[in-house]
C-alpha cells in the first residue's frame, strides 16, 4: 500500500511455545486412544478386533491424508507462486513434516490388518483362488495380479515413501532459506513442486483405490480416486485454518489478518462443493445406470444402519459450508471459519466412516468407546507432532521472496 | 462564478494520489471519483466506497436459473411428456440436478454481466464515457466536484503540493471517445 507501510513492526522470528495444556492434553489424547485401541484388540471377540482394525484404518488414512494435503497445499503454492500464503505456509509446512509418521504408522496399520486377515479380506481371504475351494472367487482371481500382497504393500511403500520425501524436503528447503536467504531454495523448491504434483497427482487416485476401495475388491469406481482427493484436500484445509485461527487467538501470527482467512475459506467453500461434484458425480451415474455390480456399493450404504448416516454426511459436508461460507463476511471471521473447519472435520470423518465400514465390520458398525478413542488418539498425535514441528521453526519464513506482498494481501 | 464542473488532479504516480486523497479529506473536500489505470488495494476502504452489490444480482438471477431450469424439466419430463427412461419414476430428482445446476450458473453468470453493464452504462455500440481519456493509460486521476467544493485555489494547491503533474478545470463532465 505505497507510503503507508507503517506496520512493519512484526517479529518475524517469533516461535511457537508447545507446552501447557496444548501439550499436556495432546498426550492424554493419545494415552486414551491407545487405551481404546487396547481395549479393542485384547476384547478375545473377533468383531471388536475387526472393528478395531476398520477405525485403525480410518484415522491412519485420515491422518496421513490430513499431513499429504499439507505437502501438496505447500508445493500448490510454489508452483503458482503464491504470495497469500507466504505468511502461513509454515503449518502446512510443519503438517508436511509430519507425514513420514503417519505415513509409516498407515502402512502398519494395513500390514498387521492384512497379516492378521481383519483388513482387505475380501481379496485376502483363505481358497479365493484356489478352483477347488468353496470360497473360490473368479473376479478376485481376474483382479489377483493387482490385487496381491507384495505388489500392494510395494505400492503403499513407494507412494506414501516418495510423498514423504518431497514433503521433507521442500520443509527442510524453506527452513534453510531462513538461515540463508537468497532464491536459491526457492527455486529448487519451485522444481519440485511441480515434480511432486505431477506424482501426486497420478498417484493419490491409485492409493484411495488401494486403501479404501479395494476393502469392497468387487466394486470399482474410476471417480473414487477424486472423491477422496477432494475429502483429503477438504480437511488439510480446515486443518491448517484451525491452527491459524488458534495461533492468531493465542496472540500469535499478527501479521496473517481477515484476508488471508477469507483465501482460506474460499478454498474450503470450492472444495467442499467440488467434494459434492465428485460424489454427486460417482453417484449419479451409479444410481442411473443401476447395474447390480456397481449399485452393490450404494445399496450396502443405503441399509438402515447406514442411511441416516450418508444423508448426514452430505448435510455436512455440503449443505452446511455452501450455507454458511457463502457469504463473503463470513469467511471474514474466525470464529465462523473456526466452526465450519471443525464441523467439516467432523463431516469428512463420517465421510470416510461411510466408505470404510460397510465394506468391513457391516452390520456390526457402532459408535462407541472404540471409534470416539481411536478418533481422539489420532487427533492428539497429529496436534502434538505437528505443533512439535511448527515450535522448532520461526512462524514465518523471514526470506521467504513473497513475504511482503502476503503481508500487504488484500482482497 | 465560472463553468467549471469538475477539477481533475492528473497523477503520474499512485503514491501521490493516495496522498492527494489524503490531503483532500483533511481539509474536508469532498472526493468525487477516482480513475486509475490498474486497481490500487485499499483504495475503496480509504474512499468510503460501499461493497459491491453485483453478489445480491448473482444470487436473485442464481434463483431465476434454479427455478426455470427445474420448472423446465418438471413440465416437460414430468407433466407434459413422461417417459419410461430406464425404468426410473418419471420424477426422478437425482437426473434433475445437472441440467437445474448447469441453468442456475447460466442465468447467473449471464445476469451478472447483464447488470454489470446495465450499472456502469455500458452497451454495446455506446461509445464509454471517461472524465479523463489517459485514466485508461498512464495517469491516476482525483476528481473533485467543483460546485459541492468552493474553494477552487486550495484544492489547486493541495492537488499539486501532493505531486499532481496537471490540474484540469472542466465545463464538461465527461470527454468521449468519440
Amino acid at each position: 500500500m505505497g507510503t503507508h507501510s507503517h506496520h512493519h513492526d512484526y517479529n518475524f522470528n517469533e516461535r511457537y511455545e508447545f507446552a501447557g495444556k496444548a501439550k499436556l492434553y495432546s498426550i492424554i489424547a493419545v494415552v486414551l486412544g491407545v487405551a481404546a485401541v487396547a481395549i479393542g484388540l485384547l476384547s478375545g471377540d473377533h468383531v471388536t478386533v475387526e472393528r478395531t482394525y476398520a477405525n485403525l484404518l480410518l484415522m491412519g488414512y485420515y491422518f496421513t491424508c490430513v499431513c499429504a494435503a499439507g505437502a501438496f497445499f505447500v508445493a500448490l503454492q510454489y508452483v503458482t507462486q503464491s504470495a497469500w500464503s507466504a505468511g502461513l505456509v509454515r503449518i502446512p509446512q510443519a503438517m508436511a513434516s509430519t507425514l513420514p509418521i503417519a505415513a509409516l504408522l498407515l502402512v502398519v496399520i494395513v500390514g498387521l490388518g492384512l497379516s492378521t486377515h481383519n483388513l482387505y479380506h475380501h481379496w485376502h481371504g483363505e481358497g479365493l483362488l484356489d478352483h477347488n475351494s468353496p470360497n473360490y472367487d473368479p473376479i478376485i482371481e481376474g483382479k489377483s495380479a493387482y490385487l496381491n500382497v507384495p505388489f500392494f504393500l510395494s505400492r503403499q511403500v513407494i507412494f506414501l515413501g516418495v510423498y514423504s520425501i518431497f514433503a521433507v524436503i521442500l520443509a527442510k528447503l524453506s527452513y534453510k532459506e531462513d538461515l540463508e536467504g537468497g532464491l536459491a531454495s526457492y527455486k529448487k523448491s519451485f522444481k519440485l513442486s511441480a515434480i511432486f504434483l505431477v506424482i501426486f497427482g497420478f498417484t493419490t487416485p491409485i492409493w484411495a483405490f488401494d486403501t479404501i476401495m479395494s476393502l469392497e475388491a468387487h466394486w470399482f469406481s474410476t471417480m473414487f480416486g477424486w472423491y477422496n482427493f477432494a475429502a483429503m484436500w477438504v480437511s488439510g484445509i480446515c486443518c491448517i485454518t484451525i491452527i491459524v485461527v488458534v495461533l492468531k487467538k493465542a496472540g500469535y501470527m499478527n501479521w496473517v489478518n481477515e484476508n488471508h482467512l477469507h483465501d482460506l475459506g474460499k478454498l474450503m467453500f470450492g472444495f467442499s462443493i467440488f467434494w459434492t461434484y465428485v460424489w454427486f458425480a460417482q453417484f449419479m451415474l451409479i444410481w442411473y445406470s443401476n447395474i447390480p455390480e456397481e449399485t452393490v456399493y450404494f445399496y450396502k450404504r443405503w441399509e438402515p444402519e447406514y442411511k441416516p448416516w450418508f444423508w448426514l454426511s452430505i448435510i455436512i459436508n455440503f449443505v452446511s459450508p455452501l450455507l454458511i461460507l457463502v457469504d463473503r463476511d463470513a469467511k471474514r471471521k474466525q470464529n465462523v471459519m473456526l466452526f465450519v473447519a471443525i464441523l467439516l472435520l467432523a463431516g469428512h470423518w463420517l465421510d470416510y466412516y461411510i466408505m470404510v465400514m460397510p465394506g468391513t465390520v457391516a452390520e456390526h458398525r457402532g459408535f462407541g468407546i472404540i471409534e470416539i478413542g481411536t478418533a481422539l488418539g489420532f487427533l492428539g498425535l497429529f496436534i502434538f507432532l505437528v505443533m512439535s514441528k511448527l515450535s522448532k521453526q520461526a512462524l514465518v519464513p523471514k526470506n521467504h521472496p513473497f513475504l511482503d506482498e502476503s503481508l500487504h494481501h488484500q482482497i | 462564478m465560472s463553468n467549471t464542473k469538475y477539477i481533475l488532479g492528473s497523477f503520474a504516480d499512485p503514491d501521490d494520489m493516495m496522498h492527494g486523497i489524503d490531503k483532500l479529506q483533511a481539509n474536508n473536500i469532498s472526493i468525487y471519483d477516482c480513475f486509475t489505470p490498474m486497481p490500487i488495494h485499499g483504495i475503496e476502504a480509504k474512499l468510503g466506497v460501499k461493497p459491491s452489490r453485483l453478489p445480491i444480482a448473482a444470487f436473485c438471477f442464481g434463483a431465476l436459473g434454479t427455478t426455470l431450469g427445474f420448472s423446465l424439466l418438471y413440465y416437460t419430463m414430468v407433466y407434459d411428456w413422461p417417459m419410461n427412461i430406464g425404468g426410473k419414476p418419471s420424477f426422478a430428482m437425482p437426473n434433475f440436478v445437472p441440467v437445474t445446476f448447469e441453468v442456475t450458473i447460466l442465468l447467473c453468470a449471464l445476469g451478472m454481466v447483464a447488470t454489470f453493464f446495465f450499472r456502469n452504462h455500458l452497451f454495446p455500440g455506446r461509445a464509454p464515457r471517461v472524465m479523463d481519456l489517459r485514466a485508461t493509460d498512464d495517469r491516476f486521476i482525483l476528481a473533485v466536484d467543483a460546485k459541492e467544493n468552493a474553494d477552487h485555489a486550495l484544492i489547486d494547491s493541495l492537488l499539486k503540493e501532493a505531486g499532481a503533474v496537471e490540474v484540469k478545470y472542466n465545463d464538461r463532465k465527461y470527454v468521449s471517445y468519440e
